[in-house]
């Protein structure tokens, strides 16, 4: 006879008895990939809280990830296309812009949002355990909803100008994917130094606008001289938008170079990040 | 299996305080090490104090244990670190099985989101997996009592509703492992009594381990078999819940305090002043409550009366009211039939009720002092404050969830 003790003993466990241990760490936490991804449903709810949250008791709500591109546009077509008469690699100015606009918008408030989001969502950090990784990539991943919507808008002012879309525009998901990376991979450290420095979020606006700068959003990458191509290059940014406008335009080369030293970038920084934000994990608790 | 759901060893946590930095790196502990056979005077006084020290406790599956400790004892730092909220300085803890923990009602909780989403994050954040929320959320709605509100943002609930709602998601999480802290201290009596009534299943559901931090030795004694006293970081104290709460109560300073002269010159009093009492003092003659009055212990009342003139005093009364006012005790000489008389000057005077028929709570004491034909020379409605402390004894079992103000003896005659 088996008692009822042994009965639940021996029910298949989901996840057999998991043995937690907790002492001092010491020196660099490796990633805990299995449990980052034990935790794919609490990511969920907390890009839904994001999302959720976003546009509540705005009055145009999600018309937001339309207007910043689109209005954004307007301006620097007038400013950069008619007035500063910029090249635009023969496209019409608006299209060559909103190529561009269109991930860096995501790329700027994916980065701010997620630099700030250890801090902003602190009474978290005190109250419950989770892998601490979960909040800035929850704000880098629903951003990507945003810029769904703007590729919409993209699409639209392409038909418009009479470009039909191309084959090209299969590559879009991975170009999303190098946006994204670009954007979580600083946002590391930034989240990591805002916890004990709050001059970081002071620091983030204005790292976006030089950002925007060294970025050839309003003007063209062919623009910038050959000996600095591969410093320029650095920045992933460069590759991302060289990308979306590769697969706007009808006839362009695909960006090759610069999708290569961007690659590298990211994973290094990407890579000091985790380290670095696994570091800090430990104190965040004690500190925000 | 060990049979143990959690072993802590020897666990430490370090705060570093002044010097603006709350934590360090290694780097910096390093230097420090470094340094110290350099360092003149102690070097405790270089702005680190610890949390917890040197804490060792084992906890079996399916045990419920109360922690319990004034403020800054480490209880809640313990709680954090098993939570992995923080991480400890030194020593090591072992938790077998799913790890819930639950530091405040409504983690996860935002005012701009419905009642229904609410009620998905906080389980989320929590621990619970969404087919568990799924399955769970008609039962949280009909704890919370919120019904159709359920699709309003929380930030238009009265508060009460809102803490209804926190606790009612935080009171469905069912992991192996369930660490509460101080949670049930809000929110309306009757509200807590459900709680508390829903925590005791939990914890007697099967191999469920509890934890549990409460200033409230009520709920302490009736949810945990055993429990841990903290003081300054330290654990003083492991046993039987009933007598660590004495030990505890016994250390801790009540507000009442009993045994300390309560300076009574400057409260309201009428009467004609010949005879005042201006200090009192009162306590219980059991030890063990650390001299607190408790259900059914005898309480002893000391005053310093004061008398001017010379008189004869038929009636000296120390009364009990309730916090609302009501005389619940009336102790009057004048039933006994005896007559005391002083001498202008300083005089103490001792009463003694053998049981005190109250149950725990916080109660007025006041005074009374009359001269024959009725002349009243001195009443004193609220003189202290007297708190009578909830000990378990031995082989009573557990006091109802609801008591009366006035404690009872019970047989049961009949009972087929």
């Amino acid at each position: 006879m088996t008692s009822r003790a042994d009965y639940y003993r021996q029910m298949p466990e989901p996840a057999a008895a998991p043995v937690t241990t907790i002492r001092p760490p010491r020196g660099w936490a490796p990633l805990d990939l299995r449990e980052l991804l034990a935790a794919h449903e609490l990511l969920y709810f907390l890009v839904l809280r994001n999302l959720k949250l976003r546009y509540k008791q705005t009055v145009l709500g999600g018309a937001w990830a339309l207007l910043q591109p689109l209005l954004t546009m307007a301006v620097f077509s007038v400013i950069f296309g008619r007035l500063a008469r910029l090249g635009s690699d023969g496209l019409p100015y608006p299209v060559f812009a909103l190529a561009a606009l269109v991930p860096w918008t995501y790329f700027a408030n994916a980065l701010a949002q997620a630099g700030n989001s250890l801090v902003e969502q602190h009474q978290l950090l005190t109250k419950v355990y989770f892998p601490r990784l979960l909040l800035p990539l929850a704000a880098v991943i629903a951003g990507l909803v945003d810029l769904l919507v703007s590729l919409l808008l993209l699409m639209v002012v392409l038909g418009w100008y009479g470009m039909p879309p191309s084959a090209k525009l299969l590559a879009l998901p991975a170009f999303a994917l190098l946006a994204a990376a670009a954007a979580f991979a600083p946002a590391l450290w930034l989240a990591a130094l805002n916890v004990r420095y709050r001059d970081v979020r002071y620091v983030i606006p204005f790292l976006v606008q030089i950002w925007l700068f060294a970025t050839p959003v309003a003007y063209s990458t062919s623009l910038v001289p050959d000996r600095w191509r591969a410093l320029y290059a650095l920045n992933p940014m460069v590759a991302v938008v060289d990308g979306f406008r590769w697969m706007v335009a009808p006839d362009s080369h695909f960006p090759w170079w610069e999708v290569t030293v961007a690659v590298g970038a990211i994973a290094l920084v990407l890579v000091t990040g985790l380290y670095f934000f696994r570091r800090m994990e430990r104190i965040f608790a004690d500190v925000v | 299996m060990t049979g143990h759901a959690i072993r802590v060893e020897r666990l430490g946590k370090q705060y570093h305080i002044g010097h603006g930095r709350a934590a360090r790196t290694l780097r910096e502990d390093l230097v420090e090490l470094a340094r110290a056979p350099f360092r003149r005077g102690a070097p405790e006084s270089d702005g680190t104090v610890w949390a917890l020290r040197e804490v060792s406790l084992e906890v079996a599956r399916g045990e419920v244990v109360g922690i319990v400790g004034g403020n800054g004892a480490g209880k809640s730092t313990l709680l954090k670190i098993l939570s992995r909220i923080v991480a400890p300085t030194e020593g090591l803890a072992r938790i077998e099985g799913r790890v819930g923990s639950l530091l405040e009602a409504g983690t996860g909780f935002h005012s701009e989101l419905t009642g229904r989403e609410n009620v998905y994050m906080s389980g989320a954040v929590l621990g619970m997996r969404k087919a568990e929320i799924e399955r769970k959320f008609d039962e949280i709605v009909a704890f919370a009592e919120i019904g159709p509100y359920l699709d309003t943002p929380v930030k238009r609930y009265s508060s009460g509703m809102q803490v209804r709602l926190a606790f009612a998601v935080a009171a469905h999480l069912e992991p192996e492992v369930l660490i509460v802290d101080e949670v049930l201290a809000v929110g309306d009596a009757e509200f807590q009594k459900r709680c508390l009534g829903r925590m005791k299943n939990v914890a007697s559901g099967e191999g469920r381990t509890v934890l549990f931090v409460s200033h409230n030795m009520d709920a302490v004694q009736r949810l945990c078999d055993r429990a841990v006293l903290l003081e300054r970081g330290r654990l003083v104290a492991v046993g039987p819940t009933a007598e660590i709460v004495t030990q505890y109560l016994a250390r801790a300073s009540t507000p009442s305090s009993a045994g300390a002269w309560v300076d009574l010159s400057g409260v309201e009093r009428t009467g004609s002043g010949i005879a005042r009492v201006v200090r009192a003092r009162h306590w219980s003659d059991e030890d063990a409550a650390g001299g607190q009055p408790y259900p059914d212990a005898p309480l002893t009342v000391a005053m310093a009366v004061q008398v001017t003139a010379p008189c004869v005093i038929p009636s000296l009364a120390v009364t009990i009211y309730d916090l609302q006012g009501t005389k619940l005790v009336n102790a009057d000489t004048v039933a006994l039939g005896r007559t005391i008389r002083l001498e202008p000057g300083t005089h103490r005077l001792t009463v003694r009720i053998p049981e005190l028929h109250l149950n725990p709570g916080v109660y007025q004491m006041g005074f009374w002092i009359a001269g024959p034909l009725g002349v009243v020379y001195d009443y004193i409605q609220s003189g202290c404050e007297v708190e009578v402390v909830a000990i378990q004894s031995p082989g009573l079992g557990m006091s109802p969830t609801d008591d009366g103000i006035v404690t009872c003896r019970l047989e049961v005659l009949e009972a087929d």
